[in-house]
């Protein structure tokens, strides 16, 4: 099935950047709470102003084939970027994700993520693809970025466990 | 691999090679072939097929079943005959409207053993279970007539570590709002409940023992009896979650010795949007309401209202009367099969797939891997080639993949899923239409499974 290319399992196999690493701006969790998945990302933003940009996204990821995947893929096209051109490549990844086949992706932009473009077709797993990208944006948010140009607002969302920790004893 | 298949064409009255009682559980009787067939042909969503011309293999039962024609029938007859809102009018829609209402409580009522005035329809168990909880905490108020529903600080509600969040999250949520402290029985690693600590756990402390017949993720049959004792012996009320053994198995609520029970509908080859939950009489009686409203009242003034008596003190609004209605018609298709019956063909589809499983090293299943004092849901993970577990969530499309829907995630029991020291499971459950071929299916779709995630 077109879902599980090779390129797919690789990322999720070996998934590039994968680990926790320090020095960084800004930590977040998150869940995906139809399912459990879970992960830890941070952010290193480096320089000043216009010139602020990712040097490094580390994570920790639980979860599925997709989730992982789409994680390593991220760390791939983001790090060492300008937060603007971040921003422009999430939604991308968004818009391709969230069309239903609609989109195919623009591989320049999205890298190996174009491969995950069948995931479309799959609303239940849309949310596992962007797990780790929603993950991205808060964390960016929390580190001072301004992600205000992400619009339009996820129609799934993850939660951040911080707000779960506080509705359960 | 040998297929189940092989073992002959017709295994109605007979059983699988091994079955009857061994060591291994009761297999049960598997309903025959003409007998499954009719079953089949009755519940119309299983003619269509799924992904590119498929057979549909529906293994989700335990999230929601299928319909009989019968049910779809009654709700439309509903609607085209009699609609109108129950309880309310003299005109005779109205008066036909409700007799069938009431005629759906009378038949649900029987089928679990209990009177038509302990039966209140709610929206789903979810809501029963919050009924209760939500009436615990407005008994405070509620005069010295609900005193043995109040709860508060030094008290304790118990519930164990393999609830359904909708068993679980209500009761954290009234010890929230009271003050109340929350325990919990846990289970063990063949998930079954571990009673060592029932005596230091449930106490006199205990104001209430909440937890479900049957796991709708290990299959675990709860030792009812041995917890409603502990229960009675400290004075706790008991409420139990009867989600997964009302559809599946014959239950006589008050033989259980339980106050409160609560089912869904839509679980049990019935429609969504009714439920049911059963209160002992006496106790229905003294309990405040939870939602309140049209329907529920006596005499209402300005100031003040007084509250009509059970059960409909507990339906505030106009009530689901189609749901219901299609409810007693699946009560009555369910009685017709017979609830022994279905619960020996669905024994038997569970025996099948433990010993499917048993044989697939790469499989390890969550729960009892005998049919002993086990219900009809298989939980299990997947093990890659390379040792690393296969996410459910892959497991799950591979199959969707081949017209086999199963359940994936934590199927709302994320305590048990940690419990166990996994994120998430494949979960096959069975109803009523489900056959050997359904489990070959599955069995082989793992096969699959493996061969595109390695």
């Amino acid at each position: 099935m077109d879902l599980y290319q090779e390129l797919i399992l690789e990322h999720s196999k070996r998934p590039h950047g994968i680990g926790l690493r320090e020095p960084y701006s800004a930590q977040v969790h998150h869940v995906n709470p139809t399912c459990g998945d879970e992960v830890t990302l941070r952010v290193q933003l480096t320089g000043e102003g216009a010139d602020v940009a990712l040097s490094d996204v580390s994570y920790d990821a639980l979860g599925c084939a997709i989730s992982r995947a789409s994680a390593s893929v991220l760390h791939d096209v983001v790090v060492r970027r300008p937060i603007a051109e971040v921003l422009a490549t999430h939604t991308a990844m968004h818009a391709m994700l969230t069309s239903r086949g609609g989109v195919a992706g623009d591989e320049k932009v999205l890298g190996d993520g174009v491969a995950l473009a069948g995931v479309a077709k799959y609303p239940a797993r849309v949310k596992c693809a962007l797990l780790a990208w929603m993950a991205l944006t808060d964390a960016l948010a929390q580190a001072g970025s301004d992600v205000a140009v992400l619009t339009p607002p996820s129609p799934v969302t993850t939660v951040p466990t911080t707000h779960l920790e506080e509705t359960v004893r | 691999m040998t297929s189940l298949l092989d073992v002959g064409p017709d295994l109605g009255g007979v059983s699988l090679p091994g079955a009857g009682r061994t060591a291994a559980g009761h297999a049960g009787a598997l309903f025959g072939d003409s007998e499954l067939a009719r079953v089949r042909a009755d519940v119309p969503i299983l003619a269509r097929t799924v992904r590119d011309g498929r057979r549909l293999v529906y293994l989700d039962s335990g999230a929601t079943s299928q319909k009989p024609r019968s049910v779809l029938d009654a709700e439309r007859g509903f609607y085209e005959q009699h609609n109108a809102a129950v309880h309310r009018g003299a005109h005779q829609l109205a008066e036909e409207a409700t007799d069938a209402f009431e005629a759906a409580r009378t038949a649900v009522a029987a089928f679990v053993g209990v009177s038509a005035d302990e039966v209140v329809f709610t929206k789903n168990a979810t809501e029963g279970i919050n009924l209760v909880a939500y009436a615990m905490s407005n008994a405070a108020t509620a005069g010295p007539g609900a005193s043995r529903f109040v709860v508060g600080p030094g008290d304790e509600v118990v519930v164990t570590e393999m609830e359904h969040h909708a068993n679980l999250v209500p009761w954290q949520e009234l010890c929230r709002r009271t003050g109340a402290t929350l325990r919990w029985l846990s289970v063990d690693d063949e998930g079954r409940l571990a009673l060592d600590d029932l005596a230091s756990v449930v106490t006199e402390r205990t104001k209430v023992l909440a937890f479900t017949h049957v796991s709708n993720v290990l299959g675990t049959v709860s030792p009812v009896a041995a917890l409603v004792a502990r229960a009675r012996a400290v004075g706790a009320l008991v409420v139990l979650d009867a989600c997964q053994s009302v559809p599946h198995l014959p239950v006589d609520l008050p033989a259980l010795g339980v106050d409160f029970a609560a089912f869904s509908g839509h679980k049990m080859l019935g429609p969504s949007g009714v439920g049911v939950l059963w209160g002992r009489a006496e106790l229905l009686a003294a309990m405040p309401p939870f939602l309140t409203g049209g329907s529920m009242i006596e005499v209402v003034r300005m100031e003040s209202s007084t509250f009509a008596a059970p059960p409909q003190r507990f339906e505030a609004g106009v009530p689901m009367a189609a749901q219901a209605v299609g409810l007693h018609a699946a009560v009555d298709y369910l009685s017709a099969l017979g609830m022994q019956r279905v619960h020996e063909h669905e024994t038997a589809l569970t025996h099948a797939l433990l010993g499917g499983l048993a044989e697939l090293p790469w499989v390890r299943v969550v729960g009892p891997t005998t049919t002993e004092n086990r219900g009809a849901a298989v939980a299990f993970v997947v093990t890659a080639a390379d040792g690393d577990q296969v996410h459910a969530h892959d497991v799950g499309q591979v199959l969707d993949d081949l017209g086999i829907a199963v359940r994936v995630g934590h199927h709302c029991t994320q305590p048990l899923h940690r419990r166990f020291g996994v994120a998430a499971t494949t979960r096959a459950s069975f109803g009523p239409y489900n056959g050997l071929d359904d489990v070959q299916a599955l069995l082989d779709g793992l096969h699959r499974v493996r061969a595109v995630l390695g």
